[in-house]
């Protein structure tokens, strides 16, 4: 039973790649949505180039907003910063509420259309769970491994960087796994705002209402987006059970 | 976390903190640096930026800048909370007042095609005075009850300023006038798809909820479920359900006099549905599994039977966890709800993908400002809600 799960990501996984690299194979299966004797494979750009480029701008993205939302976090926790962490706390509180189809909108008369404004979006998103988790990962550590830490001489750097940081990577991680999945999705509606991403297909397919195109985007997003949030998941698991080992 | 110790630099009344230096800085590149609105002859010619100086009338924009620069300067120098408070609402206030002036002062005498937008310099400015408010409000630390006073006191002054045509000479308010009824349907088929769907998954949920808690051996399996569902991309669940829907709308006697088609409201409806379940499941469970021990034993001990005890003692004590996971639902309703709009749903998204295919920012604004207005509401309601649910006195008959 315990296996039944890691079994069907991989065939999942199999099918994804299969289907990425040679979607023609998969044209019958396909052929039943379409409408009469329409195209069943999306063909004016390969799906295969479309999933990178949607990949790309999500882990673009997650990167950047990462970077800047850790760094803002130790800021603000740090004697420097205190000044600004309630103002902080409640901005990102707010910004969670903010549909992240309002952002990308949003961002468009800021930016024009194209990759800008999606990647603006995706990057503001981002940062909001990011800079959440790891304030709490700083702000929650226990006591005794800090007081622990200062008795054997370290000094704050070398405190931030070898206890407190290293105690809050599975925390973070999981503020990455929540940007990451709410990417995947902006990034999909993206295309809407002319973003070369998966969401292409299925808008090209509800504008001439073929169901084969929606069928073959929506399933390699959501197949993607699942096996990511799993994989991710994985690695949460993987490090919180080295660190409590 | 304690407050840094007073600076021992310059003089205590004229310490500027980091937010005074942020406020400086966002206000000096609204007023100066970045352009205030943008005038377009019509609605589809690329805008030309207008700078604040030419936006208004040369005396009316002296004043308005040491207005500004006056709130600015007592928001970032000013050490108490209660005048940064003032000093945010004063400076947005005023800013807003421009806004429609400037407009109306762009706009020449009976030119109905002119448009006018707020440009960069303007929304620095609101952010920096918002940055103000927001700060003094956390700082303060206003109850959630509180909030709600002041977001309804936020709503009457704003419905009034509408009321009275502040902004009538806005592009976003010509765009709403030209669809005055469809705005108002758009915004009830919004908010009745969000609460609709919001409703059926409370009444689904917190069953399914009950059966993890009561059965551990099917919570993995049922949470892991719904956790996969709310993985999957919002565009790929809206779409994917067009067919099944439309299967059971031709296949199933009855299900299209009921409303139910492929494309529209149906499947929008059912999405939103499956991605409100695991926020309402998650949080029945957690809020059950939070009910102390003693509180069960005693309750045990006098007697009531398993479903008086879950009425009455278990159920209670998990409302306000019950309703932390609605308050997610609907918040998260409310954003998503502009997605439906891809699949002829409707709500406030037909506005938001309407304006980007013409590329009608104003267009764009008028869908996406009331749903971002809507998701904090929302979230303002609710947290008052949660607020009253979980005070002593409403758990007092419990405990």
């Amino acid at each position: 039973m315990k296996r039944l799960p890691a079994l069907l990501r991989i065939l999942a996984f199999v099918c994804l790649l299969a289907f990425l690299i040679s979607p023609t194979s998969f044209a019958p299966l396909l052929s039943m949505a379409a409408q009469g004797n329409g195209p069943v494979i999306y063909e004016r750009q390969s799906l295969w180039v479309l999933a990178l480029q949607h990949l790309g701008i999500v882990f673009a993205a997650t990167i950047v907003a990462s970077a800047i939302a850790v760094a803002m976090a130790i800021f603000v926790t740090r004697r420097s910063g205190t000044e600004l962490l309630p103002l902080a706390r409640s901005v990102v509180n707010i910004g969670q509420t903010f549909p992240p189809v309002a952002v990308l909108a949003l961002a468009v008369p800021a930016t024009g259309f194209g990759v800008v404004p999606t990647f603006l979006a995706l990057f503001l998103y981002a940062m909001l769970p990011i800079f959440e988790n790891t304030l709490t990962g700083l702000s929650t550590l226990p006591r005794d491994v800090q007081e622990a830490a200062k008795g054997v001489g370290m000094t704050g750097t070398q405190r931030l960087f070898s206890v407190e940081l290293p105690l809050c990577l599975p925390l973070i991680l999981a503020g990455i796994r929540v940007a990451v999945v709410i990417s995947l999705s902006t990034a999909t509606i993206g295309s809407t705002v002319a973003a070369p991403t998966l969401g292409e297909v299925i808008i090209a397919g509800l504008q001439s209402n073929n169901f084969a195109y929606v069928l073959q985007g929506a399933v390699v997003v959501a197949m993607m987006a699942v096996l990511i949030h799993d994989a991710l998941y994985a690695l949460e698991r993987r490090l919180s059970a080295i660190r409590s080992a | 976390m304690a407050n840094p110790a007073t600076s021992p630099r310059g003089i205590a009344a004229l310490h500027v903190d980091k937010l005074g230096l942020l406020v400086a800085l966002l206000t000096g590149w609204g007023l100066g640096g970045a352009s205030f609105a943008t005038f377009r002859a019509n609605r589809i010619v690329q805008g030309s930026a207008v700078e604040f100086w030419n936006a208004l009338p040369s005396s009316l924009a002296l004043a308005a800048m040491l207005g500004i620069v006056a709130a600015a300067a007592a928001g970032a120098l000013g050490r108490s909370h209660l005048l940064r408070l003032a000093s945010g609402l004063a400076g947005l206030i005023v800013v807003l007042l421009l806004i429609g002036t400037a407009a109306g002062y762009l706009t020449s005498e009976g030119d109905k095609l002119a448009r006018v937008s707020p440009a960069a310099g303007f929304w620095l400015l609101v952010i920096a005075f918002a940055l103000l408010i927001i700060d003094a409000l956390s700082r303060l630390s206003v109850k959630p009850l509180v909030r709600l006073v002041i977001l309804a006191a936020f709503y009457l002054v704003f419905g009034l300023g509408l009321a009275a045509g502040l902004w009538d000479d806005l592009s976003l308010l010509k765009e709403y006038s030209t669809r005055a009824a469809s705005f108002w349907a758009e915004g009830r088929n919004h908010l009745v798809l969000a609460m609709g769907s919001m409703a059926a998954a409370i009444l689904a949920g917190i069953p399914i909820g009950l059966v993890c808690y009561a059965l551990p051996a099917t919570r993995s399996a049922i949470l892991n479920i719904l956790n996969t569902i709310q993985t999957i991309p919002s565009m790929a669940m809206f779409t994917l359900l067009i067919a099944p829907l439309g299967w059971i709308a031709t296949n199933i006697p009855g299900a299209s006099e009921l409303g139910i088609r492929g494309i529209g409201t149906a499947p929008a409806f059912v999405a939103l549905f499956l991605y409100s379940l695991l926020p309402v499941v998650a949080n029945t469970v957690a809020g059950l599994a939070g009910v102390p021990h003693n509180v069960r034993d005693a309750a045990r001990g006098t007697g009531m039977t398993a479903w008086q005890r879950l009425a009455r003692v278990d159920f209670p004590l998990a409302l306000p966890t019950i309703l932390t996971g609605i308050r997610i639902v609907l918040v998260q309703n409310i954003g998503l709800v502009t997605i439906a709009a891809l699949i002829g749903g409707g709500g406030y998204g037909v506005f938001v993908f309407q304006g980007l295919g013409q590329m009608a920012t104003d267009l764009v604004l008028l869908g996406a400002l009331p749903t971002v207005l809507l998701a904090v509401s929302a979230a303002v309601v609710l947290d008052a809600v949660i607020e009253a649910a979980s005070s002593p006195g409403a758990q007092g008959k419990a405990e």
